[in-house]
């Protein structure tokens, strides 16, 4: 289990997230954010294998990566 | 579930004011990294640039000071000569540290300083509306280059990387850039490694960024990436160009 969150008050909507995700995961949204942007969001939450390598492009630290804590 | 990438403590926790998908932030973020996990963040002075950078002074949580454009590599200078203990880097783009500061980045070099420097080629100048860069390529458009980047009028792009690994001061010198996750990954073990020498007493380290400025290439973020690929690394091949062979320098003048 793993999954992302997108800040949207810092997502500038420049889709290099969306173009490094290998599973295809991401999306962008098709309204405003209130800053005015298309943020990015989690469109296959299934298929994420909490990666990071959205977070490792993101020029705005706006993508936090979560994973189940290994035992 | 368990959060895995923290914002690093180096970074304070507000938005950037840089345009989407520049490269400035994951450069910032990459320095951050670099000061946790050195854990040098409460001895580390930057100096933050004329550019696009000049706020990084909002962002570094560490000491700032903002120098006059160029200036950079003589004020760490400063900063390092008198307060030795302290971690001292300059973080600068093309405009300021290869054009307006050429003298001051060459003469730190020469002179061996203990210092870091982060310098980001992104080809242009960015703050002051896209002008040719003594780093923009042959052929690339510029708001002072309209038709393109000609040799005849306008001469060849600088290779900093290779032009400061003639001198013998110069003691690491790498290229990396930011286009893809990997190569930011790689990206961060060469500006992890420029503060690492410092700490060690090896010398002068620069680390140059390939960066993107999309808003001036007037491409969009991805096809800034692209730029990179096909064009900047051509120009500029990434790499080691000094390996901070050997031991310390000898810092006894500090
Ligand atoms: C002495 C002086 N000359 C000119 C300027 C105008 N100026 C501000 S930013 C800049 C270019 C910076 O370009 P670069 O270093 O490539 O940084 P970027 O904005 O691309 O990050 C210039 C020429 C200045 N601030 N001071
Ligand atoms: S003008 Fe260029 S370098 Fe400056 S913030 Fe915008 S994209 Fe970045």
């Amino acid at each position: 289990m793993a999954k992302i969150e997108v800040d949207e008050t810092r997502c500038k909507g420049c889709e290099l997230c969306a173009a490094a995700c290998a599973k295809k995961c991401i999306a962008m949204s098709k309204t405003f954010s209130a800053t005015g942007y298309y943020p990015a969001f989690l469109c296959a939450p299934e298929l994420c294998s909490g990666c990071g390598l959205c977070a490792q492009v993101c020029p705005d630290l706006a993508i936090s990566v979560f994973k189940e804590a290994v035992r | 579930m368990l959060l895995i990438n923290p914002r690093p403590e180096s970074l304070v926790d507000v938005k950037m004011h840089y345009c989407p998908g520049c490269g400035h932030g994951v450069a910032h973020r990459l320095v951050a990294e670099a000061m946790d996990e050195l854990g040098i963040r409460e001895r580390t002075i930057g100096v933050a640039p004329v550019g696009c950078a000049v706020f990084s002074d909002d962002y570094f949580n560490c000491d700032m000071i903002q120098g006059a454009h160029g200036r950079g590599p003589a004020i760490a200078t400063g900063l390092k000569r008198t307060r030795p203990d302290c971690i001292v880097f300059s973080y600068q783009g093309d405009g300021d540290l290869a054009s307006i500061g050429m003298g001051e980045t060459i003469h730190s070099a020469a002179r061996g300083e203990n210092i870091t420097i982060i310098f980001i080629n992104n080809a242009t100048y960015g703050m002051t509306g896209g002008q040719m860069a003594p780093t923009t390529l042959m052929g690339q458009k510029a708001s002072t280059c309209p038709l393109g980047r000609d040799p005849q009028v306008n001469g060849y792009p600088i290779k900093v990387c290779e032009l400061l690994a003639q001198l013998e001061g110069a003691r690491y010198l790498e290229r990396v850039s930011l286009h893809t996750a990997a190569h930011v990954i790689k990206a961060k073990k060469a500006v992890k490694k420029a503060f690492q020498n410092q700490v060690d007493g090896k010398g002068f380290s620069l680390v140059e960024i390939l960066s993107t400025c999309p808003t001036n290439m007037g491409i969009s973020p991805l096809e800034a990436t692209k730029f990179i690929a096909d064009k900047m690394l051509a120009q500029y091949p990434l790499g080691v160009y000094k390996g901070a062979e050997g031991g310390k320098i000898d810092v006894s003048r500090n």
